[in-house]
């Protein structure tokens, strides 16, 4: 039975690092190539001596398809391309195709310049790498080559995140990458048709969470936005630069506009910029609202929001001000934080998680008082508030994407392995699908029973048409007559002289006889016609006939009496049928070996 | 054949021509077009190709074809198909053929042998199914006869096994429209052998083909289940399974089709009991249905999400338990129940703490779940509206709040229920959105009290910079009930900022504030020192008494001391005069109070709430009084008229309630008046050279009269045909009395004539309009006149006239009787307010916008009938139609108007004044429109008496509001 194989590299009951390989009809794809947040050594990137110790990679896989653009998804892309070595496709979709190198290279700007990495991907290296992507269109179905095709599917989670169908032949994996299924305000929901995939590969960040309505904490944001701004208060919101950042924007700008309000709003520079740029282009792949108003106005040219400069922060009066990064670590969010936060009207508006030891983490648990570098310490008066804003699918959602693609088997990555035990056991429950959950370098295996697509000759199908009903019932199966040619890698379905035709045999009738001994006084003629009169009164709407020389024919049966010369009264009946009615000469055979009855005449 | 057919076409050729038309004059002239049916024929004829043949089938298509050729055209048609063989063109004559049998006048019946023995010939699937689409229409045009129902109904099935989809599809459809419920059908297609299964009736057929392999089958077999629901033929409850198994289609369309044919078996079956599989339980069916829907408002296609959204509005026999479980969703993180942010709220203000801080992990998850528990997927109603109203398409949004508005008027504990996501709406992204919740909520407002945390949620709205979100508050606000007076507070705080922020709200922010008072009487009391910042010992300085903001307060203290007597021992001097000074100028806004040492204290008392029964009985009796006028001479009636329309106008001002009824009679006394004084001049013997002046002010008085009756009849709304027939009469009245005198003024012969043959004409169709109302008519002018009708259209105009006159001074007053509820429409231009002295200055040539904003009351269809008028001082006229979108419906029986109109003129030397005001149209169209009913009952369709528009207003139309002035100054253009 053919099978599709699942190993992650990375992601495997894990968050970070996304990395899995699929190996599906005899192709083998790498779906992510994403890097490690939580380590600095050889651990940050996929392990891909698991593919191969030696060499470059492009002999062994087919392709590779990043889902989107955060670095957990793309940051091993140069290093795997260029110094492992692939020269394979890769494929993404146009907006993260323009992100991706923005913040690749960031990412390398921070690892080398700052920390002093040496051994690092450099500038070239990424464009080298872009040179290679091949961009998806949503919907789009692309040949990779004659058997694989691959399918982009919108999956919200950020600009250009997309779930990915591949297919060989009738075999499918639908890949997810992130997704939400809860529009926000600038993406909407991933969506994706009933494609009833062999295996779903679904992340499972939230797999134990069932979030509260967005509404809510949008609204819970703005009223504390909008209080601090009224009494005079400077709000500052920390953010990492794309994603969350831009949906922040876009709900304060929207608030800012209904509600007539005229305090400044800034957004530190750096590369949002260029992002924002991209935004403003990829109009297309954001939710409902951004798409029907562009036309009048792109919501992201701002009209509230305006670039950052670092003086402005001395300004006197209400502002708000959006900085990275996003957990108070270091750069200019620290800056601005450090500025502002003796004054108690002020406000800090944590957006998302903050890992532990950063200062934002601090202030989130309470801590009034900062030691900070050169032992001055920080008194923090202003509040700090904490929102959470993410854009990944909760259990529900995953739950409700199963319900739209309904898949075969189901395979979770990208979560905690005790999250996903559990979201496992709801699966396996509710769809009684089977669930797996392999951990990193674990490979899952799926026996598919992948239908074989066979050509019928039109001939045998009209045919077919003519003695049955006229159209074809799905819920009754039918047999049929013909014979099926395997000749150079396809299957035909053909009837049976046409077969014999082409293969230039002969045709050969097999012919079944039987002999069955009957005892019966009465002379040949005489049995005979008692045999007819038996069976005619036993197989109503069937045609018997009586010939004239000395047989009964029962449809194409042919019936004989012949009697031995020293017994009169025993008598052999013969039968002989050709192969196609065994059906009806077994029948009769069996019926005629019971004898005759007694009252025929 | 073609020669006989040819013979056919000349001879119909003839007959167009002379068929005496038995209506119609015999002097009109009749011009004869050759027939197109001949035309026709000779351009198919000319076609070589099939490719022409179309042409001219095309061009033939956009031409009318009169009901006395179409056989013909038919005819030639039908040859021409059989001799077709491209089946486009064959196509085309088919449909052809179905648009023709539509004609008006044209009995199809005809024909329905020859399309039926087209089918039977037909090869071309296409074609097939544009037959069947034609024998559809032609059998929709035959509703009356059985035998041809039946024997389509027969072809259908027989061609409901075809292999082409288009064809099962209009078979099906042609089920559905033709079917009837009782009649047995064979289905003979599936061969002899299984013939004894044989006679289904229509459901069991189209049910069949709920299965079929193609979805466009499968849904137009619902489709047509639905329609042959829609014909009242009642569907049966076994397809209810197979239509449920529908709902899990790959198809949305399918699924869109099988959620509407759930709900009508919901609907017509709600109390049967289902079984729920692989459980031994049993629940109703509608709660099932419920269920269901409700899974199907998490769908893929957004289409399918929209109309689960708005079937389950529909649906209120649903028990309350499934209802609650649609706002249900349970939170957890990490496998630990966590609390929504609602219940939060609920707590935060259970424990009496005011809006803490956040803190950190304040949402922090609570215990630990059990994991079987949990339940991941939505099993039945759950959560259905908590997914809708955060779905990705705002027309999802939308019909999920229209649908919790439906379901939460009908039962109150799920209003409660649904107000915290009602309000979480509020913040939509869209406005649409925003509006249709604060409209919803507002509709349901009756059932609940705002909490204060859910308050300020709501308030915060109010500085929205759009008007209508902001107004549409405003009206949520004055019907909300709040339980603190911290709310009181709030909403009050919110409000004055608001009118702070946007002053152009000055006159929505007060109202709201009035009904806001008046509803919260003993929560506003404790306020009070405060709002009015009174101090025990200290004389406080006296606000501005212009201050909008202060008027507010005032407005707000003045409607809860209405019913709340203590309170006005709290006010201080000045508010005292201040309330005198608002009772006058905001008389709408500030109600009467019974201050203690005021003045006022008699008048108030004698019109307190209570008595809208006696001021009914007044006006009964007055009506009554009027009665005896008969009796009275004719001075002594003029002056009970007089009176009596005194008393009613007054009373009208006292009793809003009844004002529209108190004017109506008032109008129609005028009327009375007019006639009586008019018809009972002494001079009316005279001789006619003598009694010039008589004659000019009784022409005015019929001019008048007429006016009023268009008034009368066109102003006010819940009018019952009597009445309108009482107005008609007056007309007539007024009419006959214009013919009199202008009889007596000589003017021609001629004229003279017409006018008669026209008078004649109003009587005969006053007597077609209102056949059912002569009977109460007796002894009445028209009465009399049609017992002398057969006298009055053969005499000559001399002796009409003088017939006339004596049955006019004969006849009596009709009385008036009064129906139940009837209203004047009123207008009110808000803005502008005509009292700005600064003139809009704009250079001439150009134009000036000018905003209007302007409330309408009791208006019906205003956006035909409202138009603005603009008069300039050089007398010239603009009549402006707003577009229908700048009308909004912000309650019952209320429209607003806000619109611009633009201005222009040449230049002026000094500012000056123009007019503006709202002048309602009429027309005998509209007419009709209003008086739908009387349409229906009577066959009223082209009604004649097209109502000569009086000569002093714009054509057709009313003047309904006062008019306001506003300073306009076009300059001279600088060169």
């Amino acid at each position: 039975m053919p099978e599709i194989k699942v190993t992650p590299l990375g992601a495997g009951q894990d968050v970070g690092r996304s990395c899995i390989l699929v190996s599906i009809g005899g192709k083998n794809i790498m779906l992510d190539c994403g890097m490690h947040m939580g380590y600095n050594d050889d651990r940050r990137f996929p392990d891909f001596s698991y593919i191969t110790q030696n060499g470059r990679l492009t002999e062994f896989l087919d392709c590779v398809i990043i889902s989107h653009f955060h670095l957990d998804h793309c940051g091993a892309l140069p290093y795997m391309s260029e110094m492992v070595g692939y020269d394979g496709p890769i494929y993404m979709t146009h907006p993260t195709k323009a992100i991706c190198p923005i913040l690749l290279e960031d990412f390398r700007k921070i690892t080398v310049d700052k920390k002093g990495e040496t051994n690092f991907f450099t500038s070239q290296m990424i464009k080298d790498c872009m040179k290679k992507v091949v961009p998806l269109n949503l919907h789009q179905t692309v040949q990779v080559d004659d058997e694989l095709e691959i399918k982009a599917y919108y999956a919200g989670h950020v600009l250009g995140a997309a779930m990915v169908h591949i297919k060989v032949g009738s075999e499918s994996v639908v890949y997810t990458g992130d997704y939400n299924m809860t529009p926000d305000r600038h993406l909407g929901a991933a969506w994706i048709d009933k494609c009833r995939p062999d295996i779903l590969i679904s992340e499972s960040t939230y797999a134990t969470t069932i979030r509260d309505s967005k509404r809510c904490r949008e609204r819970d944001f703005l009223k504390k936005v909008h209080e601090s701004i009224e009494r005079g208060g400077k709000v500052l919101i920390p953010v990492f630069a794309l994603g969350r950042a831009q949906e922040l924007c876009i709900l304060l700008e929207t608030f800012w506009e209904r509600m007539n309000l005229k305090a400044p709003i800034y957004f530190s520079t750096g590369l949002t910029e260029k992002a924002n740029h991209y935004y403003k282009l990829f109009i297309t792949w954001t939710n409902q609202k951004i798409r029907k108003t562009f036309v009048q106005r792109n919501m992201f040219e701002f009209k509230h929001i305006k670039a950052f400069d670092r003086s402005y922060a001395d300004n006197p009066g209400p502002m708000v001000v959006f900085a990275t990064p996003g957990m108070l670590h270091a750069g200019q969010s620290l800056q601005i934080f450090k500025k502002w936060a003796g004054n108690e009207k002020n406000m800090v508006i944590m957006p998302g998680y903050c890992v532990q030891g950063t200062i934002g983490h601090k202030i989130l648990n309470g801590q009034r008082k900062l030691e900070m570098e050169g032992r001055a310490t920080l008194d923090v008066k202003l509040q700090v508030e904490y929102m959470s804003f993410s854009a990944h699918a909760d259990a529900k959602g995953i739950m409700q994407l199963i319900r739209m693609a309904e898949p075969r088997n189901m395979l979770l990555v990208h979560g905690e392995a005790a999250k996903m035990e559990f979201l496992k056991g709801k699966i396996e429950q509710e769809f009684s699908i089977d669930c797996y959950m392999p951990a990193n370098g674990e490979t899952a295996t799926v026996t598919t029973n992948p239908s074989v697509p066979v050509d019928i000759s039109l001939n045998l199908l009209k045919r077919e048409m003519a003695l049955g009903g006229p159209l074809p019932d799905p819920k009754k199966p039918r047999t049929m007559h013909g014979t099926l040619i395997m000749k150079e890698n396809s299957l035909k379905l053909v009837p049976s002289e046409q077969a014999l035709k082409e293969l230039g045999l002969n045709e050969h009738q097999l012919r079944f006889t039987c002999r069955v001994p009957l005892q019966d006084p009465h002379s040949d003629t005489d049995t005979l016609h008692r045999v007819y009169t038996h069976l005619k009164s036993v197989l109503k709407g069937y045609t018997i006939q009586h010939l004239p020389d000395g047989t009964v024919m029962v449809e194409s049966i042919v019936i004989k009496v012949s009697s031995s010369a020293e017994d009169t009264n025993s008598k052999v009946l013969l039968l002989s049928w050709s192969y196609q009615d065994e059906d009806l000469g077994s029948f009769l055979s069996t019926l005629l070996k019971k004898g005759l009855p007694s009252g025929l005449c | 054949m073609a020669a006989h057919l040819k013979k056919r076409v000349y001879e119909e050729f003839s007959k167009v021509v002379q068929i005496p038309h038995e209506e119609a004059p015999a002097k009109k002239l009749r011009l004869s077009k050759p027939s197109k049916s001949a035309a026709l024929h000779v351009d198919l004829c000319k076609a070589t190709n099939s490719t022409d043949a179309l042409q001219y089938l095309l061009q033939f298509a956009r031409k009318p074809v009169e009901a006395e050729s179409v056989e013909g055209v038919v005819r030639i048609l039908l040859e021409h198909y059989y001799k077709e063989t491209d089946n486009s063109v064959r196509l085309k004559i088919a449909s052809l053929l179905g648009l023709l049998s539509k004609t008006q006048g044209f009995s199809p019946d005809c024909i329905i042998d020859d399309a039926i023995n087209t089918l039977s010939n037909e090869k071309s699937h296409q074609v097939l199914a544009q037959l069947l689409d034609t024998l559809l229409v032609i059998g929709s045009q035959l509703p009356e006869s059985p035998a041809i129902r039946q024997r389509l109904i027969e072809m259908a099935c027989k061609h409901l096994s075809d292999t082409y989809f288009g064809v099962r599809n209009k078979c099906l459809q042609l089920l559905g429209c033709l079917g009837m419920a009782d009649t047995p059908l064979t289905k003979d297609n599936e061969g002899p052998g299984t013939s004894l299964v044989g006679s289904k009736d229509v459901q069991s057929i189209i049910s069949d083909y709920f299965g079929d392999q193609d979805p466009r089958v499968r849904t137009a077999a619902l489709k047509a289940m639905l329609q042959l629901h829609e014909r009242g033929i009642k569907i049966h409850e076994i397809i209810y399974e197979q239509a449920c198994r529908l709902l899990l289609d790959d198809y949305e369309q399918v699924r869109s089709a099988a959620v509407q044919m759930v709900w009508v078996l919901s609907q017509l079956y709600p109390e049967s009991i289902v079984p729920i599989p692989s459980s031994n339980e049993e629940i109703r069916l509608v709660d099932d249905v419920f269920g269901k829907i409700s899974h199907m408002v998490s769908d893929g296609s957004w289409m399918v999400r929209v109309q689960a959204a708005k079937t389950l509005g529909s649906m209120l026999q649903v028990s309350p338990h499934f209802l609650e479980q649609t706002l249900d969703k349970k939170l957890m993180s990490d496998l630990r129940r966590k609390r929504t942010a609602h219940e939060r709220a609920k707590d935060l203000f259970a424990s009496g703490e005011f809006s803490s801080g956040r803190k950190w992990a304040d949402d922090a998850p609570k215990e630990k779940l059990d994991t079987n528990t949990v339940n991941l997927i939505a099993s039945g109603a759950c959560g259905a509206f908590v997914h809708g109203l955060e779905d990705e398409m705002f027309e999802v949004r939308i019909a999920a709040v229209e649908a919790l508005c439906q379901l939460a008027r009908s039962s109150p504990s799920f209003a409660e229920k649904c107000l915290d996501f009602l309000v979480d709406m509020f913040n939509d992204e869209i406005e649409e959105v925003r509006l249709q919740s604060i409209h919803v909520l507002r509709e349901i407002s009756t059932h609940i009290t705002l909490r204060e945390d859910q308050l300020d949620t709501v308030l915060a709205v109010l500085e929205d910079s759009s008007r209508d979100i902001r107004e549409a508050l405003h009206e949520l606000i004055c019907y909300t009930n709040v339980s603190t007076k911290e709310c009181i507070q709030l909403a009050l705080l919110e409000l004055l900022k608001n009118l702070n922020k946007y002053p152009t709200d000055r006159n929505s922010v007060w109202k709201c504030l009035k009904f806001l008072g008046s509803r919260h009487p003993t929560l506003v009391l404790p306020l009070v020192p405060e709002l009015l910042s009174t101090h025990p010992y200290f004389d406080t300085p006296e606000p501005d008494m212009d201050d909008p903001a202060y008027i507010a307060v005032l407005v707000l203290v003045f409607n809860a001391a209405k019913s709340c007597p203590t309170m006005p021992a709290l006010f201080s001097d000045h508010t005292f005069r201040h309330y005198a000074y608002l009772r006058d100028s905001l008389s709408h806004l500030v109600p009467p109070l019974r201050l203690p040492g005021s003045g006022l204290d008699l008048v108030d008392s004698s019109c307190g709430s209570g008595s809208v029964e006696s001021a009914q009985v007044f006006l009964q009796q007055s009506l009554n009084r009027v009665n005896t006028i008969q009796n009275l001479d004719a001075p002594g009636a003029q002056d009970l008229l007089d009176f009596t329309i005194r008393d009613l106008r007054r009373l009208g001002e006292l009793q809003t309630e009844l004002a529209g009824a108190a004017d109506f009679c008032a109008t129609y006394l005028r009327c009375q008046l007019l006639l009586m004084k008019a018809l009972q001049d002494r001079l009316w013997s005279m001789a006619v050279p003598l009694c010039l002046k008589q004659n000019v002010t009784a022409t005015a008085a019929a001019q008048q009269i007429l006016e009023e009756t268009y008034k009368l009849e066109f102003l006010y709304s819940g009018l019952e045909s009597r009445q309108v027939a009482t107005i008609h009469h007056v007309r007539l009245q007024a009419k006959a009395l214009q013919l009199v005198l202008t009889a007596r003024t000589r003017q021609g012969l001629d004229l003279l004539m017409s006018s008669c043959e026209k008078f004649l004409q109003d009587i005969e169709s006053f007597q077609r309009l209102f056949q059912a109302e002569l009977p109460h008519l007796q002894d009445s002018f028209v009465d009399k006149l049609l017992e002398l009708m057969p006298r009055l259209s053969s005499c000559k105009p001399v002796e009409m006239v003088k017939i006339l006159q004596t049955t006019l001074r004969q006849s009596g007053l009709l009385h008036l009787r009064l129906p139940e509820q009837i209203h004047r429409a009123t207008a009110t231009i808000i803005e502008p307010t005509g009292e700005s002295d600064n003139p809009l200055r704009f250079t001439s040539g150009l134009v000036v916008a000018l905003d209007i904003d302007a409330t309408l009351e009791y208006v019906q269809d205003p956006q035909n009938t409202v138009k603005v008028q603009v008069l300039y001082p050089d007398g010239q006229g603009h009549v402006i139609h707003p577009k229908p979108g700048d009308f909004r419906k912000p309650g019952p029986y209320r429209h607003r108007l806000i619109t611009q109109v633009y201005l222009s003129h040449t230049a002026w030397t000094e500012p000056s004044q123009v007019e503006v005001r709202l002048l309602l149209a009429y027309s005998s169209s509209s007419a009709s429109l209003s008086s739908q009913s009387l349409a229906s009952k009577l066959g009223w369709s082209d009604s004649t008496d097209s109502p000569s528009p009086p000569e002093a207003a714009v054509e057709g139309t009313i003047p309904f509001s006062k008019s306001v002035k506003v300073f306009i100054m076009p300059k001279p253009t600088r060169r």
